[in-house]
C-alpha cells in the first residue's frame, strides 16, 4: 500500500508539478511563495494519501492543498502589512484563447528570461518546471547544494526586483525567446548525455527531464519547427544511450556499438517529429542535427552509413551555427567519407582553433585517424593529449585502452 | 509601473573622436528614444567627461579627502543616465535598444532598477 502511494506521489510529481507552480505562481505573484506551497503539498499527500487513499484526481487535490496554503499566508501577510516584490502578471499581452495562454509556459520562458545567466535559467528551469530539489539540481550541476541555493535565490530575486514579466513572449520576439528556452533544454540534455565529470557516462534522471521539457514544449507549440527538430535530436540521441557503454562499463562508440540496443521506439517518434519540422519550414540548426543523428539511426553499420549525406548535412549546419565543434565533426565525417588520411587533413586547421585547445574529442579524432594510418607514435601521444583534457571516468577508460592496444 | 535607470557607460575617448556627423545621428537616435519613451522620461543628462569628476571620500586622518578623477578608475565611464519609468523588464529594454551607444563596440548601457521605498 504504501509503495503505491509512493509511487502515485512520485508519478503526480512528475505530472502535475510545472502546471501546479505555474498557477500557484500566476494567482500569487510570488515565486518562492508557489514554490514553498507546491512543495507542501506533496509532502502533505505523503501523510495524507496512505489513509485518505489516492484521489482520483490527483492534480486537483494538490491543487486545492497548495491554493489554501498560499492563501493562509498571503493574509497572515497583509496582516504583518508586509511587502514584497510581486511577479508582473500582465496577461493582456496572448488573448485569452491563444494557445500560447498556458501557465507551463510562462513558467519556462520566464525562468530562460534572457536577462538571466545561463546558469541561472538551467537552475531555475530544473527547479521550477521540473520540480527537481535544490541538492538535485546542485548535483546536475557538479557544485554544492549551498552554491545552487544561493544561485536559485539570486535568480528569483532578480526576477522580482528587475520585473521579469510573467508572460509568454509577444509574437514579435517569440522566435529569439524560444531559442533560448530550447538552448537551455539542450544544455540540460547534454549535461545528462555526457556527465562533465565522474563516474558514469549517462545520468539518465536528467535525459529524461530534458526529454519532459521537450514533450511539454511541443505539446504545447505543436506548430513549432524548431521545438519538433529539437525534441527528434533529443529521442535519437537517447535511443542510443543504453548502447553507449559496454557490459563493463566501457564507452562504445557508434562504430562499435551494438545496433539492435538502439530504441526502435524512440527512433521511430524522432523519424516522425523531423519530418514534420521539415515540412513546416526551412531547417534549423536542430533539423539539420537531427537529421544527421536519423541518417545514423537509418544505416545498417557503421561502414554502411551514407557519409557523402552526412558531411553535406555538416557543411549546412556550418553555415546556420558556425561553431568548431561542429567544424571538428565535418572533419570527421569527411575522414570517413574519404579516408584516414584525407580526415587528418581536414582537422589540421582546427588544431590552431583556440576554442578546440582543451576539446578532448579533437585530440581523440586526430589519434584515431593516425592509429588507422599506422603512425603509431604520433597516435599515442594524441590519445595521451585527450586522457589530460577528459574528467569522465568512461571516457579516460575507453582513451587508456586504445591507447594501450596500440 | 517601476523606474529603471539607464547607466550609459562607454570610451570618452572615442565619444570625443566622433565627427559633428556621427554625433547628429547619434542625437537623433536619442531623439527616437525620448520620443518613444514619451512620458516615462522621468530624467536625463549627457556627462562631462570622467577626467574632469572630483571624488570624495574619508581621508585616513578622520577628515575628508578629495580627489581629481573619477571614483572606478577604468577605460570606460559613465557618460549619461535616463531615468524612466516602465512596466517591466522588456518593455524597458526595448526602449534601451533604441539609444545608440547599445550600437557601438565601446559602449553599453545597463538597466538597474530603482529602489521603491512605496
Amino acid at each position: 500500500m504504501s509503495e503505491s502511494v509512493d509511487a502515485a506521489v512520485a508519478l503526480a510529481h512528475r505530472r502535475e508539478w510545472a502546471q501546479l507552480l505555474a498557477v500557484l505562481a500566476r494567482t500569487t505573484g510570488d515565486l518562492d511563495l508557489a514554490e514553498e506551497c507546491v512543495q507542501e503539498a506533496f509532502a502533505s499527500a505523503l501523510v495524507v494519501w496512505p489513509t485518505s487513499g489516492v484521489p482520483d484526481r490527483p492534480g486537483a487535490w494538490l491543487t486545492r492543498v497548495a491554493r489554501n496554503r498560499a492563501l493562509d499566508e498571503l493574509r497572515r501577510r497583509a496582516a504583518f502589512r508586509q511587502r514584497l516584490p510581486l511577479l508582473v502578471t500582465d496577461g493582456s499581452v496572448s488573448p485569452p484563447d491563444s494557445a500560447l495562454d498556458d501557465d507551463r509556459l510562462r513558467l519556462v520562458f520566464t525562468c530562460c528570461h534572457p536577462a538571466l545567466s545561463r546558469e541561472a535559467q538551467a537552475a531555475l528551469t530544473l527547479r521550477l518546471v521540473c520540480g527537481l530539489s535544490t541538492g538535485e539540481v546542485a548535483r546536475a550541476f557538479l557544485v554544492s547544494e549551498a552554491t545552487m541555493a544561493a544561485r536559485l535565490t539570486r535568480a528569483k530575486k532578480k526576477i522580482a526586483t528587475a520585473r521579469i514579466p510573467y508572460r509568454t513572449p509577444p509574437p514579435e520576439s517569440l522566435g529569439e525567446r524560444l531559442s533560448v528556452v530550447l538552448e537551455v533544454v539542450q544544455l540540460i540534455f547534454t549535461t545528462g548525455h555526457t556527465a562533465p565529470a565522474g563516474p558514469g557516462l549517462v545520468r539518465h534522471d536528467l535525459l529524461d527531464r530534458a526529454l519532459d521539457l521537450g514533450r511539454l514544449l511541443h505539446l504545447l507549440m505543436p506548430t513549432s519547427a524548431e521545438v519538433s527538430a529539437q525534441l527528434a535530436l533529443m529521442l535519437f540521441t537517447s535511443s542510443r544511450a543504453t548502447a553507449r557503454v559496454s557490459a563493463s562499463g566501457r564507452l562504445l562508440l557508434l562504430s562499435e556499438q551494438d545496433r539492435s540496443l538502439w530504441n526502435a521506439t524512440l527512433i521511430e517518434q524522432g523519424v516522425a517529429l523531423l519530418v514534420e519540422a521539415l515540412r513546416r519550414g526551412p531547417p534549423s540548426r536542430y533539423t539539420l542535427q537531427a537529421a544527421i543523428a536519423a541518417t545514423h539511426a537509418s544505416a545498417p553499420s557503421w561502414e554502411a552509413t551514407d557519409w557523402q549525406e552526412i558531411v553535406a548535412l555538416y557543411e549546412r549546419l556550418f553555415v546556420l551555427w558556425p561553431s568548431p565543434v561542429v567544424a571538428l565533426n565535418r572533419a570527421v565525417a569527411v575522414g570517413m567519407r574519404d579516408g584516414p588520411s584525407a580526415g587528418l587533413d581536414a582537422l589540421s586547421p582546427l588544431l590552431s582553433e583556440p576554442a578546440l585547445a582543451t576539446y578532448p574529442y579533437l585530440s581523440a579524432a586526430r589519434a584515431d585517424f593516425l592509429r588507422r594510418l599506422g603512425r603509431i607514435p604520433e597516435a599515442a601521444s594524441a590519445y595521451e593529449e585527450a586522457l589530460v583534457l577528459t574528467s569522465n571516468d568512461v571516457e579516460r577508460r575507453f582513451l587508456l585502452e586504445r591507447l594501450g592496444s596500440l | 509601473m517601476a523606474k529603471y535607470m539607464l547607466l550609459i557607460f562607454g570610451d570618452q575617448a572615442q565619444w570625443d573622436a566622433m565627427t559633428p556627423e556621427e554625433w547628429k545621428t547619434h542625437d537623433a537616435a536619442h531623439e527616437a528614444f525620448r520620443d518613444a519613451a514619451g512620458a516615462g522620461v522621468k530624467g536625463g543628462a549627457q556627462l562631462e567627461s570622467p577626467q574632469v569628476a572630483t571624488t570624495l571620500r574619508a581621508g585616513s586622518d578622520g577628515g575628508l579627502l578629495l580627489t581629481d578623477g573619477p571614483f572606478l578608475e577604468t577605460k570606460e565611464g559613465l557618460g549619461g543616465y535616463y531615468l524612466v519609468e516602465a512596466d517591466d523588464l522588456d518593455q524597458v529594454t526595448k526602449l534601451a535598444a533604441l539609444l545608440p551607444e547599445v550600437r557601438a563596440s565601446h559602449s553599453a548601457v545597463e538597466i538597474r532598477p530603482v529602489v521603491d521605498h512605496g
